[in-house]
């Protein structure tokens, strides 16, 4: 198929009859797709955020009865106080939920979905149907996690890392029974998800641009979705194989990651494998991850910030070359999770150095953000506000990610409350604040309607505020030697002045986690009742705002436009509009400026 | 409870916001609402920007100066100075870089915010010198980094063995710690899993005991060091992973069910000595003052009250490892040498245990 073959003539797109199911269900058009990766993720989200701060409760209060823990443990929470192996379910589970179902699934799910083909200017998916099996793949395996939650044992507790042997023996921790073998269940499902996801992804973009629309005119959004497909693409299949594997020890009595194991009073038969190994194929995904997380969000900041300050994006190819340089220095990073698991030092050095070698092109990428907001005209919409929030997170949490990249400084904040406030401030805050920009954004192209702008302001500043308050004192936690993963530090009364700071973190993150349902009112309200949309409110340079506001299969009634000029002609002196759409022609005369 | 009142207060501020903006919106002559963001909103939201930069260095100095206390001590071991010193350069470039972007990032959100609606931005879309300088700086900034992180880290992780090092066998299990010695012939003898069933259970960490010199190994569950001589920790797990995590001491390692790793430290200071440092005085001072009142609370409540606190260097699980990974630890006591032996004379070997 050649790039433009998409171009018209697909009238029969919208005239075939749609019936409820086919429509809101069984959809094979992308814009419903993406509601449906939207509001599964947010659905997912609830539960993540929920546990967080059951946990956090714990944490400030510990051993303290709540009621609300007997309501939502039941028996793990026998008389109101937390039993340590719920603790631990709680923390995987938020960790699974979070970076997977919500940051995964529901931020790059949506959003690739509805802005690759309004934005490249195609009908549709490469494979429609393809698109529809990896939602419903995506929330087959989300009701599977969550049915984890109410198995006998419980749901997994080994970490959302989940290392074996923990994560093996049934006989080291309740949650590796059943609740275990739920877990990977759902993440080998998820996987294939994501695979079918990206490949389409990737196949659409490449194949289904509309005419004038080269890869040097794609907005950064769509670079971004292309380069994390291309990443999942490369590192998803290598956890399914770690998952197989440890699924194998697990049933079948291998011995890939087990070996010398004597639990219970029993010597186990396991022999000579190591849990190493399956640190590494753990990794060889886990970190590429990250930036599976983290990209596609600053891709729609990209877009969001650069319509908002009515300013080409500063830089456009530099962001294009440390997209490109994250992705591929994302996958020969992943030993820096494990420069103490006892691999050997030498390999310590050699990821150190490319660890901090993507410090290069993240400090690119922040940069020219700021220099985009210079000399700008500022319109500051929720979504401007997260974007910029997003980059300040990602610029405080990336800092310190300089001392966890080094093997040497490492060695004594490993696995402490630092690592937890580097990484959730870096890609879970950031990448969160990258949904809700999202969201705010192109809620008009999703509903129609607008969401309210005060609420989102009151939404942004009690987010911000809290999520520093919680996530920088956490930091001086870490500093002070607490490892994460503790129930309680009360059985260490060295630990004993971390009570206040425990507390006030807990506070913050409750105000936080709560201020959250202004997003949600908002959300649903704006749905049903919010105000009808213009067709172009941002005055966005971007195809998708030239689609009709109502939603028809095919995207565009009449022809697809074409493009004629970059995404980013804002404010080009030659207009008297502060936009010029990419699919204006060139006035006579009129120089092409930048590309 | 107190907590409940704080939600129910900012759920009410929220509220309170919403109604006043409301209420301030009707007022207005045209109540056109388009949700998009006005120029008096872009007034007001850049404002509020420029004061979250002041927030937010507010926050780094409320921090550095309330939590100053809870920090780790000074390193008790050699090399751990040689880490501290990279941890504050590290530190002192983190926060010019934090201080500075965070400041343009602010900054410019206040000066180019979208005040005058016919103001049109300027069309810069690219800058190739900055671009190269932003690039090359960071290059430049973090190979020092890269050099020096790289040196400390060759300098602590080659553990040579050599005559005067005293080799101890950290053991870990679900859920507690042990140590091995090896004794007067200085060689730990063999050991596995296969061989903890042995003499009713009373082989704790699985000794061969077909290799001789395994019977002059001692096992403790307490560890002692001698100060100034050079430790290297052979570590082992019988179980799942769990992590020796020594922070006093800069130190850490994971225990590999099936494989033996390595972490070598020199003490420095003596517990008798550290328990003296000012800083620790000032921090056991202040736990004690916290425990004393809810030893008070504990009592009113017809329950024992707590033992006053004293400062002892620990080993903490760094790994999940189960249930009661928060609790599994190990006392760390630091003597001199003299001290270390007497000790050591009067802890059973292997030999005399399962005889």
């Amino acid at each position: 198929m050649s790039p433009h073959s998409e171009e018209n003539n697909h009238e029969e797109h919208h005239h075939h009859k749609e019936t409820f199911i086919t429509k809101y269900i069984f959809s094979q058009d992308h814009k419903m797709i993406s509601k449906q990766y939207l509001i599964t993720g947010l659905f997912m989200g609830i539960i993540g955020i929920g546990m967080s701060l059951l946990f956090r409760l714990q944490l400030a209060w510990p051993e303290k009865p709540f009621w609300i823990f007997k309501v939502m443990l039941g028996k793990w929470a026998e008389d109101g106080v937390m039993d340590p192996n719920a603790y631990l379910s709680l923390i995987t589970i938020h960790g699974t939920i979070m970076v997977f179902f919500v940051l995964t699934a529901g931020l790059s799910g949506t959003f690739s979905n509805l802005l690759i083909p309004l934005q490249i200017g195609a009908r549709d998916m490469a494979s429609g149907f393809l698109n529809m099996l990896s939602y419903w793949l995506f929330f087959i395996s989300s009701v599977i996690m969550v049915a984890s939650l109410f198995v006998e044992a419980g749901p997994a507790s080994a970490g959302w890392t989940i290392y074996p042997p923990l994560s093996a023996l049934p006989q080291s921790i309740p949650g590796s029974g059943m609740g275990m073998t739920l877990w990977l269940l759902s993440m080998a499902v998820f996987i294939a998800s994501s695979l079918l996801a990206a490949l389409n992804y990737v196949v659409t973009i490449i194949n289904l641009r509309t005419k004038g629309m080269s890869m040097s005119r794609l907005p950064l959004t769509i670079w971004a979705f292309l380069v994390t497909a291309i990443i999942g693409i490369v590192s998803f299949p290598v956890l399914l194989s770690a998952a197989l594997l440890l699924l194998m020890d697990r049933s079948f009595g291998t011995s890939f990651f087990l070996s010398d194991i004597f639990i219970q009073g029993e010597v186990l038969h396991y022999q000579g494998g190591s849990p190493v190994l399956y640190e590494h194929l753990f990794w060889f995904l886990g970190h590429p991850e990250v930036y599976i997380v983290i990209l596609p969000a600053l891709g729609i900041t990209s877009e969001i910030i650069a319509t908002n300050s009515r300013k080409p994006i500063f830089g456009y190819r530099a962001m294009i070359a440390s997209l490109l340089a994250i992705a591929f220095l994302s996958t020969i990073v992943w030993g820096h999770h494990m420069f103490i698991s006892g691999m050997n030092p030498f390999l310590g050095s050699v990821f150190t150095f490319t660890t901090l070698l993507i410090a290069i092109p993240s400090a690119v990428k922040a940069f020219n953000y700021i220099s985009t907001l210079w000399k700008g005209n500022l319109q500051f919409n929720p979504a401007m506000l997260f974007s910029i929030g997003l980059v300040s997170t990602f610029i405080s949490g990336g800092l310190t990610g300089i001392i966890l990249g080094d093997s040497t400084l490492d060695i004594n904040v490993h696995d402490t409350y630092f690592v937890v406030a580097h990484f959730h401030l870096v890609m879970g805050i950031s990448a969160l604040y990258g949904l809700f920009a999202g969201v705010y954004h192109w809620f008009p192209k999703m509903f129609g309607r607008m969401m309210n702008k005060t609420l989102g302001y009151v939404h942004f500043w009690i987010t911000v505020v809290s999520a520093y308050l919680i996530f920088y004192p956490m930091h001086f936690v870490g500093m002070a030697g607490l490892p994460r993963r503790y129930y309680t530090n009360t059985a260490f009364p060295y630990f004993d002045d971390l009570a206040d700071i425990n507390v006030f973190i807990s506070v913050a993150a409750i105000i936080g986690g709560l201020a959250q349902l202004i997003f949600l009112y908002n959300f649903i309200h704006s749905m049903f009742y919010g105000k009808k949309t213009v067709q172009n409110p941002w005055r966005s340079n971007t195809l998708e705002w030239t689609a009709p506001i109502k939603h028809y299969h095919g995207n565009w009634l009449g022809k697809i436009p074409h493009v004629h000029r970059w995404a980013y002609d804002y404010s080009n002196p030659q207009h008297q509009e502060d936009f010029v759409p990419q699919n204006v022609p060139l006035k006579k005369e009129e120089k092409v400026l930048h590309h | 409870m107190s907590v409940l009142l704080i939600l129910i207060a900012l759920i009410l501020l929220s509220i309170a916001v919403w109604q006043v903006t409301k209420i301030f919106e009707l007022s207005q002559k045209k109540p056109v609402n388009t949700q998009i963001a006005t120029p008096r909103d872009n007034d007001i939201q850049g404002k509020l920007l420029v004061a979250f930069l002041v927030f937010l260095y507010l926050l780094t100095i409320y921090s550095f100066w309330a939590y100053n206390d809870v920090l780790l001590p000074q390193s008790a071991s050699e090399h751990g100075v040689e880490y501290d010193r990279l941890m504050w350069l590290t530190y002192v470039i983190i926060f010019i870089v934090q201080i500075i972007t965070q400041a343009l990032l602010h900054y410019f959100s206040y000066r180019f915010r979208g005040k005058d609606p016919n103001r049109k931005a300027s069309y810069l879309a690219e800058n190739d010198r900055l671009e190269f300088w932003w690039t090359v700086i960071p290059v430049i900034v973090l190979a020092g980094i890269i050099l020096y992180g790289l040196y400390t880290w060759t300098e602590i992780m080659t553990v040579e063995e050599n005559e005067d090092a005293l080799i101890v066998e950290l053991y870990a299990q679900q859920f507690n710690w042990k140590a091995r010695y090896a004794g007067k012939d200085g060689q730990l003898g063999d050991a596995n899993v296969r061989f903890l069933q042995d003499f009713g259970g009373l082989n704790l960490v699985g000794i061969d005991a077909t290799d001789p010199n395994g019977m002059d190994d001692v096992v403790v569950t307490e560890l002692h060091l001698p100060v100034n001589r050079e430790v290297i920790f052979k570590m082992r797990s019988q179980d799942v992973l769990h992590s020796a995590y020594m922070p006093h001491f800069r130190a850490q390692m994971n225990t590999v069910p099936g494989m033996i790793t390595e972490f070598a430290y020199t003490p420095t200071i003596t517990t008798v000595e550290m328990r003296q440092d000012p800083v620790i005085v000032d921090k056991v001072e202040k736990i004690n003052q916290l425990r004393e009142a809810k030893s008070q609370e504990l009592m009113a409540q017809g329950e024992f009250p707590l033992d006053p606190y004293e400062f002892d260097y620990l080993l903490l699980c760094n790994k999940i490892c189960g249930a009661s990974h928060y609790n599994m630890q190990m006392k760390i006591i630091v003597e001199t040498e003299e001290e270390f032996q007497n000790w050591l004379d009067q802890q059973p070997t292997f030999a005399q245990t399962i005889q």
